[in-house]
């Protein structure tokens, strides 16, 4: 074992697409770290930036969003919706300092399960490249990372 | 005669705007002094904090509590006033989520110190910096020590009540204080704690007598760049006006002025994270699909950061802006 850093991934999966390209990576034995944890969305434009957020400020170090390939929606062109937000909210997490890096948009279809696995392992290596993030573990300002009430609470729709 | 119940009201770090509200009821400042005994008042009267600590505890009603916690005085002031009072609120934006001197939430506090005390523009010659004791000849002197990050109230005692606005708006103040005396003379009962009171639970754009359409815009302009029409939405015409997920309660006063709202009411109900609900609302309006396009229209936003959470930082998901590198280094 060595002692490398582990980076904590969230990755958020839209039902018809991405989805199934996890799943075929899967049953075609591709290999890829297991540093990423799959949220399963129905769609990428379901994804609140919210959900990004909390992720951020629970000790995840980089967030993946992943969608049909433009003009492959399944619900016709939520996945540009998905595209403008992500695009907004990279600009804002600048504001609080964040690499752009740390967010990435990645287009799979269904039979894509090679380039999914590819994806996730090319993203895990950049995240690994800039760090921790450390948003979820104080770092050594206290009460920064989101308090206990907040991480209990749903986040509404 | 029985005792009147007693009222106070703090500032902590906030510019004194929510006192001015609640002197800004006009008449409905005498019903105030007819039903309460006034006990604490800072910008009202003269007490002393050793009156506050010589109270019983739980003796004061309501407590009116405005600004953010900034250093450890108004830590003190708040655990104390919360040992002494019954009902405390976090009244306005400050204490309810952190508001404009909740940006410095960008910043760490060696950067703030340094902002107020060393730049180009500060004329310190001797580089003099507060430091939080000195010993004179007299003995030891304390200042306030500065906090790492501003917080809420409720990141530091158990609120009841919040009233959000920046200031709250008079008329809310005034129908909170009828509320409160009604329940004190047993006519009505108190909502339930955590409740937002004084204001509505809907969005902004709820109140709002603009006309609304189908949103598709091609660019964000600047509110002095464009003569708005008077009858349409803001926001379809570019302006960035974050009424869509902010709380409703002030009547829309800004965008029917011809302002953009600003987001002073904080999240509507139900919001969890307001910056992300309005970079939700924001990346829906926009009319492009590729990469290119889409950035060309975001570069008209400037400081989206500020733009989301201007006052509603400290009490953000992510509230401290400050990235793991600095954070290790401070």
């Amino acid at each position: 074992m060595t002692n490398q850093f582990e980076p904590t991934i969230i990755g958020f999966t839209c039902n018809w697409c991405s989805y199934r390209a996890a799943d075929l990576a899967g049953t075609a034995r591709i290999k890829y770290p297991p540093n990423v944890r799959l949220i399963r969305l129905m769609c990428s434009g379901r994804l609140d930036p919210t959900f990004v957020f909390k992720a951020l400020a629970s000790g995840a170090d980089g967030v993946m969003i992943t969608g049909c390939h433009p003009g492959e929606c399944h619900y016709i062109e939520q996945n540009y919706k998905a595209l403008r937000r992500i695009q907004l909210m990279r600009r804002t997490l600048q504001g609080f300092g964040l690499e752009p890096g740390r967010i990435r948009l990645v287009w799979a279809s269904a039979a894509e399960g090679n380039r999914f696995a590819s994806e996730v392992a090319a993203f895990v290596e950049e995240v690994r490249a800039l760090g921790p993030l450390h948003w979820g573990k104080n770092g050594n300002v206290p009460s920064i990372a989101a308090p206990a009430a907040i991480q209990k609470e749903e986040v509404p729709a | 005669m029985t005792a009147k119940p007693k009222f106070a009201m703090y500032w902590a770090a906030s510019c004194g705007g929510c006192d001015i509200a609640v002197l800004n009821t006009h008449e409905k400042i005498l019903d105030v002094d007819a039903n309460f005994d006034v006990v604490f008042w800072p910008v009202a009267m003269d007490a002393k904090y050793k009156d506050v600590e010589a109270m019983e505890d739980g003796s004061i009603l309501l407590t009116l509590f405005n600004g953010g916690i900034r250093n450890d005085e108004n830590e003190h002031m708040a655990k104390l006033l919360r040992k002494k009072s019954k009902i405390l609120v976090a009244f306005g934006s400050c204490a309810s989520e952190g508001c404009i001197p909740g940006l410095a939430n960008f910043s760490d506090s060696r950067e703030i110190v340094q902002t107020a005390y060393n730049t180009i523009t500060t004329d310190n010659p001797n580089g003099i910096y507060p430091m939080t004791s000195y010993n004179m000849p007299e003995g030891e002197i304390h200042i306030p020590t500065i906090l790492p990050v501003l917080k809420t109230l409720d990141q530091v005692v158990d609120v009841d009540y919040y009233m959000p606005g920046c200031p709250p708006e008079s008329n809310q103040i005034a129908a909170v204080i009828d509320l409160v005396i009604q329940v004190v003379q047993g006519k009505a009962e108190l909502p339930p704690k955590g409740s937002v009171i004084g204001a509505g639970d809907s969005t902004v754009c709820d109140e709002c007598k603009r006309a609304r359409n189908v949103k598709k815009i091609k660019s964000f302009e600047r509110i002095w760049g464009i003569v708005p029409d008077p009858a349409l939405c803001l926001l379809e015409q570019g302006i960035p006006c974050n009424g869509p997920a902010t709380r409703s309660g002030c009547n829309a006063r800004c965008p029917i002025a011809g302002a953009q709202c600003i987001g002073c009411y904080g999240p509507a109900a139900g919001v969890s994270d307001y910056g992300a609900r309005l970079i939700s609302s924001f990346a829906s309006v926009l009319d492009a699909n590729e990469p290119e396009e889409i950035d060309r229209i975001l570069d008209g936003l400037v400081d989206p950061a500020g733009q989301f959470y201007r006052f509603n930082l400290a009490g953000s998901l992510l509230r401290a802006g400050v990235p793991a590198w600095k954070k290790e280094k401070a």
